[in-house]
């Protein structure tokens, strides 16, 4: 009589962990002021801790790191639509919820400064000073026609999925 | 013995990430055993100093407060 034997799926052997939490990987995916502020806060804070830490940009994310005064990116009219309904920069991220038209951003950047709390774009600058590594997802920027020099100074080579997870085996790994 | 605090912030007003990105920045360009004094407002600064001194190895000699300012002095690890 045949015997089916249920066997274990195999896990792929990895290398022995190294200290744990050294590092922090934060996945910025959406573009959203509410969600880049927190994911530059806790980056900063984790290099500022010694922590390696790296932030990959995919998706919406990477018009965050847009340069704030490039207008129109893309190649063809699709992807040229997208970036004028969808303006990168970090002068012009827009709220999860209460956007208002681009009032409630306004209103969040300004009691920001008023309570000294530092803006996405200073955080980004104290990233690069700290040494984030900020690594832009290349799929992503090849499907929504955005080129390196559309992005920021001390942005990273673009990288795909491997790189993403080869990070992540051995850090602490945030999707935000 | 006296402590001799080799550098002072003031980061009052301050808000969350910045006291700590601040002083790790003006940190790295000491050497061993120099001692930083902090001043911060933010009342969050007292739990993430302890737990960046943990977090560095620097140590946290002083965690205090004077109405309503935070005063911090470590030494660089």
């Amino acid at each position: 009589m045949l015997e089916t034997i249920e066997r274990p799926a195999e896990a792929i052997p990895s290398a022995p962990p190294k200290t744990a939490h050294e590092k922090l990987v934060v996945v910025a995916w959406s573009d959203d002021l509410d969600k880049i502020w927190p994911t530059l806060i806790l980056a900063t804070t984790a290099a500022a801790s010694g922590m390696q830490t790296t932030i990959f940009f995919t998706f919406w994310g990477l018009f965050s790191i847009v340069k704030n005064d490039v207008r129109i990116t893309g190649e063809n009219w699709m992807q040229r639509m997208l970036a004028v309904a969808n303006r990168g920069g970090t002068g012009h991220l827009r709220l999860s919820k209460m956007n208002f038209l681009g009032a409630g951003p306004m209103m969040m950047r300004k009691l920001a400064k008023d309570h000294k709390v530092a803006s996405p774009q200073e955080l980004l600058d104290i990233a690069r000073d700290l040494g984030v590594k900020l690594v832009p997802c290349q799929m992503t920027m090849d499907l929504m026609g955005l080129k390196r020099e559309d992005l920021v100074e001390g942005v990273g080579e673009p990288a795909g999925a491997m790189s993403a997870i080869e990070d992540m085996k051995d850090a602490v790994t945030l999707f935000i | 013995m006296t402590l001799a605090i080799s550098t002072q912030l003031d980061l009052k007003g301050l808000s969350c990430p910045l006291p700590i990105v601040k002083t790790a920045k003006a940190m790295r360009g000491l050497v061993s055993g120099d001692l930083v004094e902090v001043l911060a407002t933010d009342p969050g600064s007292v739990k993430d100093f302890a737990a960046w001194a943990r977090a560095t190895g620097n140590e946290l000699l002083e965690s205090s407060q004077f109405g309503n300012v935070f005063r911090f002095v470590i030494r660089k690890r």
